[in-house]
This record gives structure tokens, C-alpha cells and sequence, in this order.
């Protein structure tokens, strides 16, 4: 029986923020600091303490919350999640729960099957948990708890069901982060757990509209996971329901080590959180004013962005996709392909994402330590497209450029690396090479053809690489054919 | 005697050069040395009748602390620099605060050996003003309870006046301190009544000032949303000086009240004439609901407790207020079930962070499951109260019933508060500036007594809770004593942020009887 | 509002507190006898009034982005009960 697969995503994104969201603990990357040496006594939840909420963390969720079209409500409450677990210094977690921050939001993703709309249900501010980690020495078993991460912001993004595949996840997630790192809300690093991902995953008839039983999938820290564990489930979903049987609605976490997902029973006692207003918190007021200024200063998003490389450069999807990835890359691609520079886009594309890229990926920089400028790097391809050098050199060019500092048309002038299209000239190098080669002209003549690729070579080597290649070849041609004459 | 002066007096004779921090400061020692006994601990074994004649207003006592204290302050006096508002004034701390460095204990079994890295705000602020901090005294535990016999810490405080009874609650510790002469002042916290009923049980001011007025960073938390800091005095100067020190906006705390401090001295004997000052039926009885039928009836307060109320509007007359009668006030009768409510909810989830993983209190039998580690802790370090709120707290917040218990007492309450935006209304032709109530049903009571049947004790409450719903300041002041013996209190109620009239009230009130009752006291 | 014995232990469960038999049978009484009163709240006419659930306004109270240093690791783990590797120790969650 087909099934249609429906799944939901819900992202937990840490902010970049400097400090924590309720205290001014500095924000440290829990996996270079020292256990418990960023904390103060409200994120140790101490007696006595109370919360005071960071304004930079409200500024970011409000980029995320307007970059996704949603309303943002002009007042929102804080709200007590309350449950037991030593990662949870207060024993509750300060999130919000029935007035959230926005709701009603939308993210475009294109897939293949086109554009489609990936409704956001909500999209709300809350504090991060601390880590625990076990211990297993010997028969000893028991955790440790570090607090450094405790109180770190926290963006929570939940989208409706509208995710109709593995694909679809995939792209949305990459999508939702791509954003997120757009508008400098989250780093988006994935490895270091700043992006974390939860799945609701449910099957149903093809055709039907009710939803079915869904799971919820939990501790998914990369894509890869993330597509591993949707699968796994909708494999097993489907094996329930062929069987006749029914899709039993619980919480799982996904073990990325064992490739499958196993019970969070310990947490199934906490579904009743009790939530309430905070009560140390007055609600949060964003005005028309705030927003709107936000609004105003939200950058060309990143899927805005694709269409646009898309239609105006007449890139391929794939192309686009990798200019558009960040954006410093996108800004220094828009001024490389700039009328002004007169190269074409595609030329434009083929030298940043080849021998630019190449560069990058040696030095492990990015865009922001490349030493050359788009109007730089544009007069070398003018050079090399209009024939003053040939391909071959325009990259040792490009190379001596990111090494100097010094500029395409000096670097040629100075080391004297025009491309030699003389026709007389290259005519005179090609006879100079068939009269010193008689040996492989006559094995030529009586027959092996493929001689003609090292008589350009040799060609070549004589002009010191700068001869015009079509020239070349066409003259040798040329001269060979009368040869046999 | 020094310890008995007002904390006014003894600023002005130690910037005057009469006498010394450190004397003042030897001399509240002193009569701590004869009036306290041992202070409160975990294991005080068999209580002997000289604890019972005993106050036990102290859990922690920290002398060596205060001499530094003293001792700044006298040298900041011959340096010639100011030493602030409340300089040489012996204080106390009821130990709900924190104060860094010294044991903060919330009297619970669960924090007995917690040593706080940082001060509660208002704490600071006294310290800045050159307050000498004695120590931390003693409350029910977590302030769960009106008569401070629920404290772990005992011998529990007893009422300096007669120490069979109670001293009240929470804040029992901070006014039998006050009553004794062990501090001229104490910081106490009110949530239902907890600075208002122990103030009148023992004869001195109680003031609790709007919700917001007074910072609550450093206040283990109870209410959330109804506990105030406050101060407690022998008279309203020293009460009005020590409100002075510690009101105002903390950035530290996000409910504080962005709202500048008025001059609460300024105008203190300006007193009261033209203000219209009113009595509430509402507030001369106690209206509950039968246990046989569930039918509201209504049982007068004791003649004598009504009396002491309309001497007191007798002496607001003469002195050249209106005095308005019959003022509305029906939701009074919701305050005490809306607060069982409220309270507990907020309340069970602030102390789910007392787990003996962080800090406070672990069970010391080995446990091999995290799960037992926090059953076993929590069991072993919380007395009965706390269990008692945080199970209730966990039932009426329960997604199933929230709705039916949570929500609604939200609603009530704003309706409780709607009575006070309605009597103190400027549109409204019957407005009145003041309300002037009894604080108590009764004068102390016995100890032990207070788990007894009796509605007037279980219904206490009714006449103070209200304005902690409606987060409206108000006091309580001496107005004599009872048959019995004991101290009567009196109490005003005002309008959000109407601490400055209040005040006023409150000090033509005690200059027109000149009451003292310290003098309870000496009597001993 | 009576709650039964099952009641007393579940919420005594979530509340991770152990109760002794007496405890439990003392509570439930006790407990009954408060939600009884509190439900006298059902009573009164609230369809319309909106809650409180404080008594303040909608106000910024917000803090700028700037860190400061916080606890020593020592201050910070003075108080602990167990601590192992500059961490707070607990045992593991058996299920």
C-alpha cells in the first residue's frame, strides 16, 4: 500500500550572542572551554536569583522571525518548562510556550519538484540546557554535569507537517540554516551543536488528509543523521502498518553511532511540563518601531538570493547553489559579473568556484582572506578571454597574483606573458620544430598521427607556454599537410 | 539603652560623634547575650525551659562580621566622609535573603549548609548605607507558615511579649528581633501577610511595599509574584528610612518598578488632614465557607480586635480625616484559596532547582539511580510545609487541571484587585486615600497552636492576602495592647506606590498615641 | 475534592519526593481538605475577567549584550555535594 510520508521539523539554533540569554555569563564554546569556568549564580540557578533577558538575543530572533515572514507579536510571555534533569540547573527551563515570540511564518525551499512553501508554525526564544556526560569506569557508571552551555540563547523554529520526503527535510533544514546564518543569527555550525534537529514523522494513505500517529525523533546533530533516522522510521512505520498493526506515538533519540533509534522513556514522564507565565520576567514588548527597523535592515536571503543568481546570470542550479552559500561569496560574485567589469557570469562563475575556490580550500580561508579583489580577478579573466593570454597562463597569472598582491596586467607586462598569436612568429616555431625533430616528422609522415599532440608540445615549450594554442595548431596543420604533399 | 534607641537617633548620635559603631554594635551583642538563648540549629535536642523564656530570633549570628562593619563606619566618621542613611543602625536579616559568605538557609534542612557567592540587593543597599548586619534570623521554612514554628532550625522564635506564644510568621524571627532590641530594624519578606502579622503579634511597624518597589535579587524565591521585601521598625521614621535605603529600580531584577523613589521622610509629619481614610465591612469579619454545606457564613472578628480599629479611625477623625464607612471590598473572601492556588504553583516549581546536585542538601545513603538521588534528597532536606505546597502546587498546575484551578484563580485575582483599583478610584464618588483594617483576626497565639481547628487561625490570612494579590502596599502599626496582654496592630492599605501616604498615616497615628511597645518589653 | 492514595503517589513521583506511608495518608487528607477550598474559586463569576498573572505592565526591562566574568570554577563548585573532573557529579539515569 503506498504511503505518503509527513514529516515536521523542529530546529533549536544556539545565537550568536556574546552573552548568555538570562545572565551576562559569556557565551563559550563548551567544547574548547574549561567545564563550569562560564557561569555566574543565575545560570547555576542559585537561590535567590532571577533572570534578566539579553536584548542582542531578541534582536537576532527577530531577524530570524521577519526573514520568515511571520507575525511578530508586539508582546510576547516567557514561560516555565518544568521538569527534572541535572542538565537543568533550575530545575525548569525558561522558554515560552502560549504567547510566543511569531508565529505564521513561511520558508521557500526548491526541490525537485520545483518551489514549494514550508509553512513555520512558531518560532520562539529560550535558554539552553547544560551538558551531561556519562562515565562508564569499570562497573562504576555516573555523569558529569558541565554548566557552561546552560542559558546559552536559544531559537526554537517548528514547522507544520508540510515536508513530504527525506529530500524535502534535507533541503528545508539546509534551507532554514543557511538563513539563520544569513541574517548572523547562528553560526550554523553543526559539529560544535549549534543546529540541532528534532523530526515528527507520521505516515497516511496516499490520498488521505487526516494525519497519522507520528513519532517524534530526537538528538539528530548533522543531516546525515537527520536522513538516516527519518528513513529508518519511515521504514518501520511502514512495516507496522503493512502488518496491519498500529504506529504507537512515543519520543525516540537516534543513536548516529548504532545507525538506529532507540526509547526515551526517561523523558516520557516529563510530557507534562506545567507550564505557566514566568513570573520573574514582565512580557516582552517589540514594537512597530523594532521591527520595522529590522525588517529594514534584513540582507537578500539566501533562497531569494539562488532564484535571482538563477534568472539574472543564467547559472544552473547547482552553480548558483554554491555561490549563494554564504554571503561573502554571493556579494563578491555580484561584483565580479557587474556590467562594468564586461565579463560574462559564466565565465565570471567558472573562475571563482575553480582556481579561486581551489586557493581557498588550500589556505582553508574564506572568501573574507582572499587577497584579490573582483575587479582584480575580472581584469585577469578580460585578459585571458580576449587572447592576451592563453588559459594555462592566466592561472599561473591568477596564482602569482594571490601570492604578490600584485595586479593581472603588470604581472603579464612585467614577466612579459602575452600570449604570442604572431602568425609569422608561431609559423617560424613550428618549422624550427619540425627541422629539429626529422625522426618523429618521418614517423609522422609514414603514419602516426598522434605525433601531431607532441609537436604541439614541443611548439609550445619553445614558445615558453605563452603561444596562442588555436594558432598553433592550426599552422602546424598547416605545415605538416604540406609536409605530405 | 542603645539597643533600644531608634535606629534614627542612633545615626544622628553617631554623626554628632556621641557614640561609636562599635559601642552600639557591643551593645546589641549584649543584649542578644541576654535575651536569645541558642540560636536555631538542625539537632537541638530536648527544648528546656530556658529555651522556652527565650526569643531564638537568630539561626546565624555573625559579630566578627559587624565589627568590621562598625568599624568602617567609625572610620569613614572620622575621615569625615558621610557614613549613609542608616549608619550605625543594628540590623537583621531574616534568612530568606542572601548575604555572601555566610550560611543562607531559607531555615530548611535543604540549604543548612549553603554559603551563598553574592548579597541579595536590598541587603547591599543597607550595607552601602552603613547598616550593621547581626545576623540572619529566623522564619517557617522556605516562609511556608505564619507562626516560624515550622522553621528546621529550632528552637523556633518565640514573642518577646510572652514567650508561650508565637511571634507569628513568616518573618517571626525579624519582628520578635525588632520587639527584643536585638537590631532597631530587620528585613523580612511579606507574600500573605508574613511582615504585617508577626509586626503586629509583636508590636512593631511592618511595612509592605508595593509589588516592584523593593528589588527581590537575592529573595529565595517563594511567590514569585507576590513575595515584597519590606522593613520592620519600632517606629514609622525608622521604617519610612530603612524603605528609603532599600526601594528602587534593580536591573538585576526584572519585575523592580521603573518608577522613581519619592521622599518618604519628606513629608512623614505632614499628617492626615483631608484624607479620606476608609472601613470595609468586608474587613471586620472572616467569611468562609461552612464545612457542612460549603455555604459562605460569616463569623465577627473579636470585639476587641474591631475596637482597636475604631479607636484608631476615632483618632484619624480627630486629627482632621474623613472617615469614609462601608467601603466594598467583596472579593476579600477569594483571597485566601486564590493565594493557596497561585502560591503553591509557583512554589512547587521554584524549588524544583533543591535537587543536591548543584549545591544544598544530598542524601547521604549511597544511590546508584539519579532519580532516587532526588527522591531521597528532597524527602530528607524539606520539612512537611514545603512537601505539603510543592505537592499541591504540582496537582493545580497539572495540565488537566489547570484550566479548572490555575487559570481561574489568575482571573479572581483580578477581581480581588479590582476592589482596591475600585475603593482608591479618583471617578469614584465614594474614593477613599487609606483603608484602615485590623491586620489580625487575633493577637498571638500559642505555640503548637496554630494546626488546630480554629477558623480564626485558619482564615488569618483573609485580611492581609488581598493586597499581595492586588500587589498594593500596606502596614501594619501598634495600637496597644489586649486584654491579654499582647500587642494589637492596626493596618493601612493604599493605592499602588502610595508608600509616601501611608507612611504619613501611619506616623500621625503613632505621634497622636505615643504608643511604645517596647515597653512590653521591660516589663520582663 | 477527595484525592485518592494513587493521586498522593503519582504527584509525589513528579515531584521526585519520596513519601513514607504516613506522609502519604497525612497528605492526601490534608491536600483534600485545601482542594476543597480552592475549588470554591469555581464558583465565582469570572468568564470575562482576563487574568493576572502579574500585577505589572508590559515593560523592557532588557539587558545589553555585554559579558561579564562570573563565578571562579571554585566558587562555583564550593557548595557542590559531589563533584569529579571540575564537574557536578550525579549517578547515571537507570531505566
Amino acid at each position: 500500500m503506498p504511503y505518503q510520508v509527513v514529516i515536521g521539523l523542529e530546529v533549536h539554533a544556539e545565537l550568536q550572542t556574546r552573552s548568555k540569554m538570562f545572565c551576562a555569563c559569556a557565551v563559550v564554546d563548551p567544547t574548547q572551554a574549561a567545564p563550569n569556568t562560564a557561569v555566574c549564580p543565575i545560570c547555576l540557578g542559585m537561590p535567590g536569583v532571577l533572570p534578566v533577558v539579553n536584548q542582542a538575543a531578541v534582536e537576532l530572533a527577530l531577524r530570524v522571525a521577519l526573514a520568515l515572514d511571520c507575525q511578530v507579536a508586539a508582546s510576547s510571555l516567557f514561560a516555565r518548562k518544568n521538569y527534572f534533569y541535572p542538565d537543568l540547573p533550575k530545575g525548569y527551563q525558561i522558554s515560552q510556550y502560549e504567547q510566543p515570540l511569531a508565529v505564521n511564518g513561511r520558508l521557500p525551499i526548491l526541490t525537485s519538484q520545483g518551489e514549494r512553501i514550508v509553512r513555520i508554525r512558531r518560532v520562539h526564544l529560550e535558554e539552553d540546557t547544560g551538558k551531561l556526560t556519562h562515565i562508564q569506569r569499570g562497573a562504576e557508571s555516573y555523569s558529569l554535569v558541565d554548566l557552561n552551555r546552560a542559558g546559552i540563547p536559544l531559537l526554537e523554529e517548528v514547522s507544520e507537517p508540510d515536508l513530504r520526503s527525506v529530500e524535502d527535510a534535507r533541503t528545508y533544514a539546509e534551507g532554514l540554516r543557511a538563513l539563520l546564518r544569513r541574517v548572523g543569527a547562528s553560526s550554523g555550525d553543526m559539529e560544535k551543536g549549534a543546529i540541532r534537529f528534532e523530526a515528527n514523522v507520521s505516515l497516511r494513505p496516499a490520498g488521505s488528509d487526516e494525519l497519522g500517529t507520528r513519532v517524534e525523533i530526537k538528538n539528530l546533530n548533522s543531516f546525515r543523521a537527520m536522513e538516516s533516522a527519518i528513513r529508518d522510521q519511515v521504514a518501520r512505520q511502514s512495516a507496522t502498518l503493512d502488518a496491519g498493526g498500529q504506529v504507537q506515538q512515543e519520543t525516540l533519540g537516534w543513536d548516529d553511532l548504532n545507525n538506529t533509534t532507540f526509547s526515551q522513556r526517561s523523558k516520557e514522564e516529563a510530557h507534562d511540563y506545567r507550564y505557566f507565565p514566568e513570573p520573574d520576567l514582565p512580557p516582552l514588548a517589540v514594537d512597530d518601531v523594532w521591527q520595522a527597523r529590522v525588517r529594514a535592515a534584513l540582507p537578500e536571503l539566501p533562497h531569494a538570493q539562488l532564484q535571482r543568481f538563477m534568472t539574472q546570470y543564467d547559472l544552473p542550479e547547482t552553480d548558483a547553489r554554491l555561490l549563494t552559500e554564504d554571503a561573502a561569496t554571493a556579494a563578491y560574485f555580484d561584483h565580479l559579473a557587474a556590467p562594468q567589469h564586461g565579463i560574462a557570469p559564466r565565465a565570471a562563475a567558472n573562475w571563482l568556484l575553480g582556481e579561486v575556490f581551489a586557493w581557498l580550500n588550500q589556505t582553508g580561508g574564506g572568501m573574507g582572506s582572499l587577497p584579490l579583489t573582483p575587479a582584480g580577478l575580472a581584469e585577469l579573466v578580460r585578459l585571458q578571454e580576449d587572447g592576451t593570454v592563453n588559459l594555462p597562463t592566466a592561472k599561473r597569472v591568477l596564482a602569482s597574483m594571490l601570492e604578490s598582491g600584485r595586479g593581472a596586467g603588470e604581472i603579464i607586462a612585467q614577466e612579459g606573458l602575452s600570449q604570442v598569436s604572431d602568425g609569422e612568429l608561431i609559423a617560424g616555431l613550428v618549422h624550427q620544430v619540425l627541422d629539429e625533430h626529422s625522426h618523429e616528422l618521418a614517423a609522422y609522415l609514414s603514419g602516426k598521427d598522434t605525433l601531431v599532440n607532441w609537436f604541439f608540445g614541443q611548439v609550445m615549450r619553445l614558445a615558453g607556454g605563452k603561444a596562442n594554442p588555436a594558432v598553433v595548431r592550426q599552422e602546424l596543420e598547416r605545415q605538416l599537410h604540406s609536409k605530405k604533399a | 539603652m542603645l539597643c533600644d534607641l531608634p535606629a534614627h537617633e542612633l545615626t544622628r548620635l553617631l554623626k554628632a560623634r556621641q557614640v561609636s559603631a562599635l559601642e552600639i554594635l557591643e551593645d546589641s551583642l549584649k543584649r542578644i547575650d541576654q535575651v536569645d538563648g541558642r540560636p536555631g540549629t538542625l539537632t537541638p535536642g530536648e527544648i528546656t525551659a530556658e529555651d522556652q523564656c527565650k526569643v531564638h530570633a537568630f539561626i546565624t549570628l555573625t559579630a566578627e562580621r559587624a565589627r568590621a562593619q562598625a568599624q568602617a563606619v567609625d572610620d569613614k566618621i572620622a575621615a569625615g566622609e558621610d557614613p549613609g542613611a542608616l549608619a550605625g543602625a543594628p540590623v537583621t536579616i531574616k534568612d530568606i535573603f542572601t548575604v555572601a559568605g555566610v550560611p543562607s538557609t531559607a531555615a530548611s534542612r535543604i540549604l543548612a549548609n549553603f554559603i551563598a557567592p553574592y548579597s541579595a540587593t536590598p541587603v547591599v543597599r543597607m550595607e552601602q548605607a552603613g547598616a550593621l548586619v547581626l545576623g540572619k534570623v529566623n522564619l517557617d521554612e522556605f516562609t511556608y507558615g505564619s507562626s516560624t514554628e515550622s522553621s528546621a532550625f529550632q528552637p523556633s522564635t518565640r514573642n518577646p511579649w510572652n514567650t508561650e506564644r508565637v511571634p507569628g510568621g513568616s518573618s517571626g524571627g525579624s519582628a520578635a528581633a525588632v520587639a527584643a532590641g536585638e537590631g532597631a530594624l530587620s528585613l523580612g519578606t511579606d507574600t500573605a501577610g508574613s511582615i504585617r502579622q508577626p509586626a503586629a503579634f509583636c508590636g512593631v511597624v511592618g511595612m509592605k511595599p508595593t509589588y516592584g518597589r523593593v528589588s527581590r535579587y537575592g529573595l529565595i524565591a517563594f511567590g514569585s509574584s507576590l513575595d515584597c521585601p519590606g522593613p520592620l521598625a519600632r517606629n514609622v521614621r525608622d521604617a519610612a528610612q530603612m524603605l528609603q535605603v532599600i526601594a528602587g529600580r534593580d536591573r538585576r531584577d526584572s519585575t523592580s518598578a521603573n518608577r522613581p523613589v519619592e521622599d518618604y521622610l519628606a513629608g512623614l509629619e505632614g499628617g492626615v488632614k483631608g484624607l479620606r481614610i476608609g472601613l470595609s465591612p468586608d474587613y471586620f469579619r472572616i467569611t468562609f465557607p461552612d464545612p457542612a454545606n460549603g455555604e459562605y457564613i460569616q463569623q465577627p472578628l473579636p470585639q476587641e480586635i474591631e475596637a482597636a480599629v475604631l479607636r484608631a479611625a476615632q483618632v484619624y477623625a480627630s486629627l482632621g480625616a474623613e472617615i469614609v464607612e462601608d467601603v466594598p471590598m467583596p472579593n476579600t473572601r477569594y483571597g485566601i484559596p486564590a493565594y493557596f492556588v497561585i502560591s503553591r504553583v509557583e512554589a512547587a516549581s521554584n524549588l524544583h532547582r533543591y535537587d543536591g546536585v548543584k549545591y544544598g542538601y544530598r542524601t547521604p545513603k549511597p544511590q546508584t539511580d539519579l532519580r532516587q538521588l532526588y527522591r531521597a534528597s528532597r524527602a530528607e532536606g524539606f520539612g512537611r510545609q514545603p512537601k505539603l505546597r510543592i505537592l499541591m502546587g504540582m496537582y493545580v498546575s497539572a495540565a488537566q487541571y489547570s484550566a479548572q484551578y490555575y487559570q481561574r484563580a489568575l482571573r479572581v485575582r483580578t477581581l480581588i484587585r479590582s476592589d482596591f483599583e475600585q475603593a482608591f478610584d479618583s471617578a469614584n464618588p465614594r474614593r477613599i486615600d487609606l483603608l484602615l483594617t485590623p491586620t489580625t483576626p487575633t493577637t498571638a497565639f500559642p505555640m503548637g497552636a496554630v494546626y488546630g481547628d480554629s477558623v480564626l487561625m485558619q482564615y488569618a490570612d483573609q485580611l492581609t492576602v488581598p493586597a499581595n494579590h492586588a500587589g498594593t502596599p500596606g502596614l501594619s502599626i501598634p495600637a496597644g495592647l489586649a486584654a491579654d496582654g499582647l500587642p494589637l496592630g492596626i493596618q493601612l492599605l493604599g493605592a499602588d506606590f502610595s508608600e509616601a501616604l501611608l507612611l504619613r498615616a501611619a506616623r500621625a497615628y503613632e505621634a497622636a498615641t505615643a504608643s511604645q511597645p517596647s515597653e512590653g518589653y521591660k516589663k520582663k | 475534592m477527595s484525592l485518592t492514595l494513587a493521586e498522593v503517589e503519582h504527584i509525589a513521583a513528579l515531584a521526585r519526593l519520596e513519601l513514607t506511608p504516613e506522609e502519604k495518608e497525612r497528605f492526601r487528607a490534608q491536600l483534600s481538605a485545601i482542594l476543597d477550598y480552592a475549588d470554591r474559586l469555581q464558583a465565582v463569576e469570572t468568564s470575562d475577567i482576563p487574568p493576572t498573572s502579574s500585577v505589572l505592565p508590559p515593560h523592557s526591562a532588557l539587558r545589553p549584550d555585554e559579558p561579564r566574568p562570573g563565578l571562579s570554577l571554585g566558587e562555583a563548585l564550593t557548595n557542590a555535594p559531589l563533584t569529579e573532573d571540575d564537574q557536578f557529579r550525579v549517578p547515571p539515569v537507570l531505566e
